[in-house]
């Protein structure tokens, strides 16, 4: 009890502050020296977005926090915390208010609830699952950040282990029929390395092809949309390829049936072709037009990019033996750019297209290579310069010797002879 | 026939140019030879590597261009537009590190060998001076490629030279041109670079080589020997036995570990890790670092420099304070004082490059 | 005697061989090569009239790809290429009058600026001078 005295006005001097600028709080006072759960809400409320609106507990809860007294505090007012399952509601009582919401930000949107409830967590909550997630799961409470802010748990690189949190976990997830295997799929994925590793914010989460509020899997037709909204080009091409029919009326996932869907690897040119990694075999089989067709286009594509990497050891080699080659490295670059819209042109499935694209690839390639080949020669013409010029130093060197040693031979005969050098 | 027309020629320019008086004097001149004699060719080397940096830096002028928007443009183009350009700048960067260590044996060979005594002093301080003028050539030079390392080893260079007591915000701005690196601070470095030092240096290396002719070389205290060698021809050639061993081992460098030209500076980038200055510097740099950030009342990195300072002004009046050596007598003392120092330049550069935190 | 001249001869001869050894680089990085200057700051992108409205053409400057835009209302617009995302090159979309990157659907207008798609900064915008019959593209300094 003494001790609770002693907290209590050590937490008042603390507030004085606040108190003196006409800002109390009670709730903060008393539950900042609660403990675990209780204090938690205190403890972490400052940092929230709606503190800094000039929001406070009672502007969600009720109460009166001006009241020292708990009973006058929690007075008729008082909601207290909301159950898991009414927890949409609650917040949407602001989030889903326009008038509401224009007073605090007018750019934010509204319509948060409604998405909501079309999502498979909502329609979930609405037949009575309380393990679905709420706004609480993946925004936080009482802490909650702007997606914005780095530590907000919807900042774009947060995402996925917010997700995770739950989709991720074998036992929570038993019941439901689907994987769990989503996030460690997409952390090896090449989006998570442009994520992660690059930094790179524009890169896809799992809201980005799930939506965030309308969280929902997208259907076998409605992945391709979802991919050609980074990938435009590949997805031009595709539709005008003969598998864009083919996909359709056999009911299978366009870009999904050969890139998958979480663990998207970087596109790599074993994945056309015939041999086991190609994906190509997976519906051609052996002597059909399109098996004939998937082995010219690797043939094409390996030619060229063997070339590559040829090109690149040239000026790797060039470079290592001292000669500048930055310009015919960034030729190279250029070269790299007709390498990858090749690849993509393998989407179109025309092979005059594929052809084209390669030929022109090639010629800039062999620009590069004659550069590669030039520095080479320099490099050459280096040492072999170095060799000669050495040889006569050393020729120079031997006759220096030569003239030293004679002239130190005629001095000791001069002062043998006539005594010391005049 | 040649022979003729080589006298007449020589008649006409001693009539004019008083030549045989300076061919008199000049067959006068003599070396000692004995068993430290070997050091003597050090003065000659660095003379002659100063002379591959005029001629060199001369040629560079040619193709180079102090502004921030073409300085690492004309680098790139003299490395690699230009023919023979990777040569030129290579031997200009390597003779540059080449000749600043020499500069140190040459310096520390005087020291040990006390030629500093009487009546040589200032030959020992005009030598003492062109060291800090080539370690500004130095510091001069490293930024006009203007690229990411050079960039920034400016700025933390200046930035120490800001830190001095009193002074240190104005010196700053002096040498910067500015507030900071820019623009101005490349002319300005430009300009030191070429015109400044070079005039000090001329002065100085006239006033230094003089000395050596007037006085002649100094013999080691206690050297009872009188053996003398002729300047010309004879250890002349030996120093050019010795220049043209350096210019092989320069012409290797050069082939095999061409100067690289680096990244375009960004001053919005961030300071790349580990940024050092050149190797001369590090080992005053490492002790910056490694001091600890108060001793006393004072802090310990503004204690370190005008430690440097009063060192360097100590060492510079050597040949006032050694007494000893003065009267030609052995000073055991400040031989030690010198060994000190050089394990400890030793020591901190070496420190530099293997301790991770540095 | 002979071997007096020997010596001599062969120190003589050394050295001017050396000499000219040295000689030969200096004077061949003193006279003017074919390739041109150093940085380049600006190049002629095109003749006048050249792009019709709404019309683009990519050209080299520098080491990397850039674009000269003649707008629909007729005035001339260069900007570097090189989109500021995974460095493909973009290109003028004269429907909507933006430059658009076909990697990743990155969208700029006119000025540089982002328009959407993941490009994290704007493109860098050049001069454009018309004198006499070029179009003379320099950068802003």
């Amino acid at each position: 009890m003494k001790i609770r005295v002693i907290r209590f006005f050590a937490a008042a001097a603390l507030f004085a502050p606040l108190v003196a600028f006409g800002q109390k709080n009670s709730c903060i006072e008393c539950h900042i020296q609660l403990e675990d759960q209780l204090k938690a809400p205190a403890a972490s409320f400052s940092g929230d977005i709606h503190a800094q609106y000039g929001l406070g507990c009672k502007d969600c809860h009720g109460g009166n926090p001006s009241q020292d007294d708990i009973d006058l505090a929690k007075d008729k007012t008082f909601k207290g915390s909301p159950k898991r399952g009414e927890i949409p509601q609650f917040c949407g009582g602001c989030h889903a208010n326009a008038s509401a919401m224009r007073i605090y930000n007018p750019s934010l949107r509204t319509d948060q609830l409604s998405q909501y409830w079309t999502s498979r967590h909502g329609q979930l909550l609405k037949s009575g699952d309380t393990k679905a997630a709420v706004c609480t799961d993946c925004h936080g409470v009482h802490g909650v950040q702007s997606a914005k802010y780095p530590k907000s748990l919807t900042f774009p690189w947060n995402i996925p282990q917010t997700c995770g949190r739950c989709h991720a976990d074998k036992s929570l997830m038993a019941g439901y029929k689907i994987p769990t295997d989503q996030l460690e799929d997409y952390k090896a994925s090449v989006h998570a390395r442009a994520l992660f590793e690059k930094k790179d914010m524009s890169a896809p989460v799992c809201n980005s092809c799930h939506g965030n509020h309308g969280a929902f899997p997208p259907s076998v037709t409605s992945v391709a949309s979802v991919c050609r909204q980074c990938h435009p080009s590949t997805g031009e091409l595709f539709t005008k390829s003969p598998h864009k029919k083919a996909f359709d009326d056999l009911g299978v996932g366009e870009c999904e049936a050969c890139h998958g869907n979480h663990k998207i690897l970087n596109p790599s040119t074993a994945m056309i072709g015939t041999d086991d990694r190609a994906v190509c075999t997976q519906c051609h089989e052996k002597g059909s037009a399109g098996f004939a067709a998937a082995a010219e286009f690797r043939r094409e594509l390996d030619g060229f990019e063997s070339g590559f990497r040829a090109a690149e050891d040239l000026l790797a080699q060039a470079r290592k033996k001292g000669v500048e080659v930055s310009d015919a490295e960034f030729k190279l670059q250029d070269v790299s750019t007709f390498l990858v819209s090749a690849k993509n042109l393998t989407h179109g499935l025309d092979k005059a297209e594929i052809v084209k694209a390669v030929s022109e690839g090639q010629e800039a390639l062999a620009g590069v290579r004659a550069s590669g080949e030039k520095a080479l020669g320099e490099a050459k013409f280096r040492r072999q310069g170095l060799a000669v010029t050495t040889a006569l130093l050393a020729l120079f060197a031997v006759a220096l010797a030569l003239k030293i040693r004679q002239m130190t031979r005629v001095r000791r005969a001069a002062e043998s002879r006539g005594g010391p050098h005049p | 026939m040649a022979k003729n027309i080589g006298q007449s020629i020589w008649k006409f320019l001693d009539e004019r140019f008083m030549l045989s008086g300076l061919v008199a004097f000049g067959k006068k001149k003599t070396v000692p030879e004995h068993r430290r004699s070997f050091w003597y060719f050090f003065g000659g080397i660095c003379l002659f590597l100063t002379g591959i940096q005029v001629a060199t830096g001369a040629m560079l002028l040619l193709y180079y261009t102090p502004s921030i928007d073409a300085a690492h443009e004309s680098v790139q183009f003299i490395m690699s537009g230009v023919k023979f350009g990777w040569l030129i700048r290579s031997v200009h960067s390597w003779t540059a590190n080449l000749l600043i260590g020499l500069l140190f044996v040459h310096m520390f060979s005087t020291f040990f060998l006390k030629a500093y005594r009487k009546p040589r002093e200032l030959t020992w301080i005009t030598g003492f001076l062109l060291l800090v003028l080539f370690m500004a050539f130095g510091f001069s030079g490293y930024l006009l490629p203007w690229n990411e390392l050079s960039y920034f080893a400016t700025r933390v260079g200046t930035d120490i030279a800001g830190s001095l007591p009193f002074i240190g915000s104005w010196l700053k701005s002096v040498i910067l041109g500015g507030p900071e690196v820019s623009q101005a601070t490349l002319s300005r470095f430009f300009w030191f670079h070429v015109a400044l030092l070079p005039l000090a240096a001329l002065a100085l290396i006239g006033i230094h080589v003089l000395l050596v002719q007037t006085l002649g070389m100094s013999k080691p205290i206690g050297e009872r020997g009188t053996k003398e060698i002729p300047f010309f021809p004879d250890f002349l050639y030996k120093d050019a036995l010795g220049w043209t061993v350096i210019l092989v081992l320069v012409g290797v460098l050069c082939v095999f570990l061409p100067w690289e030209v680096g990244i375009k500076a960004d001053p919005l980038a961030s300071t790349p890790l580990g940024i050092k200055p050149e190797w001369y510097f590090t080992f005053m740099f490492s002790t910056l670092k490694l001091i600890p950030a108060h001793i006393l009342t004072f802090e310990g990195e503004k204690l370190a420099i005008l430690g440097f300072m009063a060192g360097g002004l100590l060492w510079m009046l050597v040949p006032f304070l050694d007494r000893r050596a003065r009267r030609d007598e052995r000073s055991r003392l400040f031989s030690w004082i010198g060994v000190a120092l050089a394990v400890y330049i030793v020591t901190m550069t070496v420190l530099t490059y293997t301790l991770p935190k540095l | 005697m002979k071997r007096r001249n020997f010596i001599d001869t062969f120190f003589w001869g050394s050295l001017l061989a050396t000499i000219g050894a040295f000689l030969y680089p200096v004077i061949r990085y003193i006279l003017p090569s074919k390739t041109t200057g150093a940085a380049q700051n600006s190049v002629t992108a095109a003749k006048a009239g050249e792009l019709p409205p709404n019309a683009a053409k990519i050209f080299k400057f520098g080491s990397a790809p850039a674009v000269l835009v003649n707008t629909a209302e007729g005035t001339l617009v260069a900007l570097s290429a090189v989109c500021t995302h995974l460095t493909c090159t973009v290109r003028y979309d004269g429907d909507t009058g933006t430059l658009f990157c076909p990697c990743h659907n990155g969208r700029f207008d006119l000025s540089g600026n982002v328009l959407s798609g993941p490009p994290p900064r704007p493109l860098e915008t050049f001069r454009v001078e018309v004198s006499g019959p070029d179009i003379i593209v320099s950068r802003k300094s």
